[in-house]
């Protein structure tokens, strides 16, 4: 068991080329930690300089109390899960199980007792003598953990386990693996560029993009306060609606409608303005709404998806099937739920609109 | 095959038929004179079936009837053409899964040099340089020893690239896995590398075992001593050394021995033949 | 060049590892490689007690030769005929077996094994049957008129060093066409089926456009094999006679080099060969850049 301490680590290629930039981050003892991203952000090669398989060129890595840099990754106490399992072909599991003990001379007793273990615990005890070629996408990946397992290393790294395996296994398997954290209690971090992976896995979610990290927090924390447009874009499914919008004092200009901020003034002049599809619905008659061109439609079934234009920019709101679709709409929105980004740097404007401003009654429609 | 025609498939049968006929008739033949004796053999034309002298001719070069020309028998030179092609295949496939695996899995000053100097000898067949490699061999003492007639055949890039082509498709994350499960290059090569290559190990062993099998030139240079002569340099000598008729019973006899082993692992290990050939000369 | 995404960091290892190729590399290849250059720009005198820098006027001699450009020529209508013949069976065999699936494995077997023959064997094989005396194909010959001598005819003693060189190189031509037309999808064959081409105008329309690259890859193999590993057959047959008229280059080399004893002019034809066998290799490496990337 043991913390690990990222501090301004980067990673600069022959070159000149930065794939990480400055990183510092802490990771306390058994915490889950997922490293999110779109492909080419540094997530991996982050991963792969905390497990050695790759140098570090600046800054330093921390495993509990020592600093790794120079220490080869069988040294480093960790286990590593990778995308396309790596078992040695050759071997039966048993065989792949037992190779890293027998590298470093644990007694054979000892090995036994830790492979049956682990092979009971991931349910893999029936095909221990079989080659991972005979083997299911989802069995050859609980073989690639057990690997891990049997070492009991003080750090797990997963990177982008179940990104080879079909999408309801992957489901199953994302539970499992959050599963066997939690009851070994070991410190890990995960690598994915899976946002809902992300969010389902984590304590702690590191949301990075071009080799530096956008937004430290809780999973919550980051959905409901994305620290810029990027997060804001990249974290939720659909995307953040994200418009540019002029504030004058308290009142938002989007496109042709006015929103009345109810004396709130994050900026003025130009901002983007980022709402939630769900914190969008269908206005009533009597209310402040936006108008909306609707283009098309998604059914999602307990949700429809509405796809439209307020004015030139596009809009997807999160809205009740049972609603009759109609050409030309309005929506309304939750004043509260607006999120405040500046329009030149694209990073979150604190605040919200207070909870107690004057609303438009919530009540569903219907 | 899309639609059935089974007039076409016949003619295709009947075509097959007949260029096998064609491709074997050669050998069809030295197989048919090595059982006669010389005197039918030069009546002005080979009889087209056995005859009787099958045992004869065969046990005469065994034992030491071509003695007659300074050759030793063709028990001898086929036990040479084994041993060399054997330490020709061996030496190939060691040197060369050596320098693969430096070339893939290390990162080291002048290591494209090396690549390169390597791959050059692809284009230099021993029959180019051949003065000046003899010229060598024989100042550095190595004529007439198994040294010199193996070791400058053995460095080969052939092998090298095969070998290196099939390291660079084992997934990278197979070596970290091991280097995370702590095994270190020299572990790495026996315990995973070596494995993982048996079969294209296999498949070279078939196409080197031939080509030192066949060697025919450099053998014929650096070996004066007949004790180190192949079955090949036997057969040279059997037309040529010879005044007056050639013993085309003996010869064809020879021949036959000289075809057989490597014919027989062509066909026996015709899969891994097929794969080494394809593979090794892309 | 690639390595792999990490690598061990050993400093020493590489170069042990290395060192037995690149010893045998460098003394066996890339000295006597380097010797030929400079005994090619020498003259040695007869007594082999002192040696002159004569630039390149064993070139100049060389190229002057009608010996020489004889060779050159000879050895460009032999590697020729070598590939056309060769080429143009194996694709034949390999187009007729890859009709019959059922027997492929079987006729494949039977097609093969030539392959294992080794040259100097190929060569004195052929030899016999066209032998004068006692071989049965100058029998049917004289049937035809024609009266078969290859000791004494060059373009008898030519035809059968092609011939022999030719049925040598069919089972590799043979395996390479078969793999490329077992690669064309059989998809295609059948939307051609259904778009109305019977086999034979699929195999022209469809199948052999496909085998270009092999066409061209085996062309190259073919001309490099006829012009340097049909060495023993001719050593081992006409020896390069009658008068000369199946002396190739390499033969030359030898000949010129083991033979006649003229060290300069040998190095200097082997010069001029290596730079004929890099630029095939070059043309060769090019295409399998190429392919590698689809």
């Amino acid at each position: 068991m043991a913390s690990i301490d990222v501090e301004h680590v980067s990673k600069i290629y022959t070159g000149g080329v930065r794939a990480v930039t400055d990183v510092n981050l802490t990771i306390a003892d058994g915490q889950f930690i997922v490293l999110v991203g779109p492909s080419g952000c540094g997530k991996s090669t982050l991963l792969r300089m905390i497990a050695g398989l790759e140098t570090i060129s600046e800054g330093q890595v921390k495993i509990g109390d020592r600093v790794v840099n120079k220490i080869e990754p069988a040294e480093r106490d960790i286990a590593m899960v990778f995308q396309n399992y790596a078992l040695y072909p050759h071997m039966t599991v048993r065989q792949n199980l037992e190779y890293g003990l027998k590298n470093r001379k644990t007694p054979k007793a000892e090995i036994d007792a830790r492979v049956n273990e682990a092979a009971r615990m991931l349910e893999i005890g029936q095909y221990l003598d079989r080659k991972p070629r005979a083997l299911s996408g989802g069995q050859r990946q609980r073989v690639a953990m057990g690997r891990a397992i049997v070492r009991k290393p003080a750090v797990f790294l997963f990177d982008e386990p179940l990104s080879n395996l079909d999408a309801k296994l992957r489901v199953s398997m994302r539970g499992e693996i959050k599963r066997l954290q939690r009851r070994l209690g070991t410190t890990s971090i995960y690598v994915t560029h899976d946002q809902l992976e992300a969010m389902t896995l984590a304590d702690k979610l590191v949301v990075l993009n071009g080799g530096r990290i956008e937004q430290i927090g809780a999973p919550l924390e980051v959905y409901h306060a994305p620290a810029s447009t990027f997060v804001a874009s990249f974290i939720g499914s659909p995307a953040m609606n994200l418009v540019k919008g002029e504030l004058h004092g308290d009142k938002l200009a989007i496109g042709p409608a006015m929103i009345d901020l109810q004396g709130y003034t994050p900026a003025s002049g130009t901002v983007t303005v980022g709402v939630r599809a769900e914190d969008l619905r269908i206005a009533r008659a009597d209310e402040e709404s936006l108008p909306f061109r609707l283009d098309y439609a998604e059914e999602l079934g307990a949700q429809r998806l509405i796809h439209g234009l307020v004015g030139d920019q596009p809009i997807t709101a999160a809205v009740s099937p049972e609603m009759e679709l109609l050409p030309e709409m309005r929506i309304a929105v939750d004043i509260r739920r607006l999120h405040f980004f500046s329009f030149e740097t694209g990073k979150r404007i604190p605040g919200h609109v207070p909870a107690e401003a004057k609303l438009a009654p919530p009540e569903p429609v219907l | 095959m899309v639609e059935n025609r089974p007039f076409l498939t016949f003619l295709t049968h009947a075509f097959l038929l007949l260029g096998f006929a064609v491709v074997a008739l050669p050998v069809y033949v030295a197989v048919i004179a090595s059982t006669h004796d010389l005197q039918t053999l030069l009546t002005g034309s080979v009889p087209l079936l056995p005859g009787s002298h099958f045992i004869e001719n065969y046990s005469q070069i065994l034992t030491g009837a071509s003695a007659a020309n300074g050759l030793p028998n063709y028990s001898h030179m086929a036990m040479n053409s084994l041993i060399m092609a054997l330490a020709i295949m061996a030496g190939k496939i060691a040197i060369s899964i050596l320098s693969a695996f430096a070339i893939v899995y290390f990162r080291f000053p002048f290591r494209v040099l090396a690549f390169w100097i390597i791959f050059v000898t692809l284009m230099l067949p021993v029959e180019v340089r051949i003065l000046p490699t003899y010229k060598i061999v024989a100042d550095l003492g190595m004529l007439n020893s198994w040294a010199g007639l193996t070791i400058p055949l053995i460095a080969s890039a052939t092998a090298t690239f095969l070998f290196r082509q099939f390291f660079m498709t084992v997934p990278d994350e197979i070596l970290e896995a091991a280097r995370v499960d702590g095994a270190g290059p020299m572990k790495f090569f026996r315990d995973i590398l070596l494995p993982l290559s048996r079969t294209n190990i296999g498949a070279l062993c078939v196409i080197l075992f031939i080509y030192g099998w066949v060697q025919y030139l450099w053998p014929l240079l650096v070996t004066t001593d007949t004790g180190y002569y192949t079955l090949m340099m036997g057969m040279k000598r059997m037309v040529t050394a010879q005044d007056g008729t050639i013993p085309w019973n003996f010869v064809m006899a020879g021949a036959v021995l000289a075809m057989l082993p490597p014919i027989l692992v062509v066909v026996f290990m015709q899969r891994l033949f097929i794969r080494g050939l394809t593979e090794t000369e892309k | 060049m690639d390595t792999k995404r990490t690598t061990f960091n050993n400093r020493l290892l590489p170069y042990l590892l290395l060192a037995p190729q690149l010893i045998i590399t460098l003394v066996f290849f890339i000295w006597p490689a380097a010797q030929a250059f400079k005994s090619s720009v020498e003259r040695e005198d007869p007594f082999g007690f002192s040696t002159v820098f004569v630039g390149l006027d064993h070139y100049r001699r060389l190229l002057t030769d009608p010996n020489y450009l004889d060779a050159l020529w000879r050895t460009g209508i032999f590697a020729v005929a070598v590939t056309v013949l060769s080429m143009g069976l194996g694709l034949a065999f390999a187009a007729a077996v890859d009709r019959v699936t059922r027997s492929s494995r079987i006729y494949t077997t039977f097609l093969v094994w030539p392959y294992a023959v080794a040259p100097v064997i190929a060569g004195v094989l052929w030899w016999f049957l066209f032998n004068s005396s006692t071989g049965i194909l100058p029998f049917y010959l004289s049937k035809f008129g024609i009266r078969w001598d290859h000791d004494l005819n060059g373009t008898h003693a030519m035809i059968l060093i092609i011939i022999a060189a030719a049925w040598k190189q069919i089972s590799y031509n043979f395996l390479f066409f078969l793999a490329g037309l077992q690669s064309v999808p059989h998809a295609l064959m059948e939307a051609a089926a259904i778009d109305g081409s019977g086999p034979v105008k699929r195999f022209f329309t469809i199948a052999l456009p496909l085998l270009s690259p092999t066409t061209f890859f085996l062309f190259i193999i073919n001309v490099n094999y006829a012009m340097f590993d049909t060495f023993p057959i001719i050593d081992a047959t006409t020896t390069g006679g009658p008068a000369q008229s199946t002396t190739t280059l390499v033969y030359k080399v030898y000949q010129d080099g083991f033979v006649g004893l003229n060290l300069g002019s040998s190095s200097a034809q082997s010069v001029l060969l290596m730079l004929i066998v890099m630029v095939l290799t070059f043309v060769q490496f090019r295409y399998v850049e190429r392919r590698v990337q689809y």
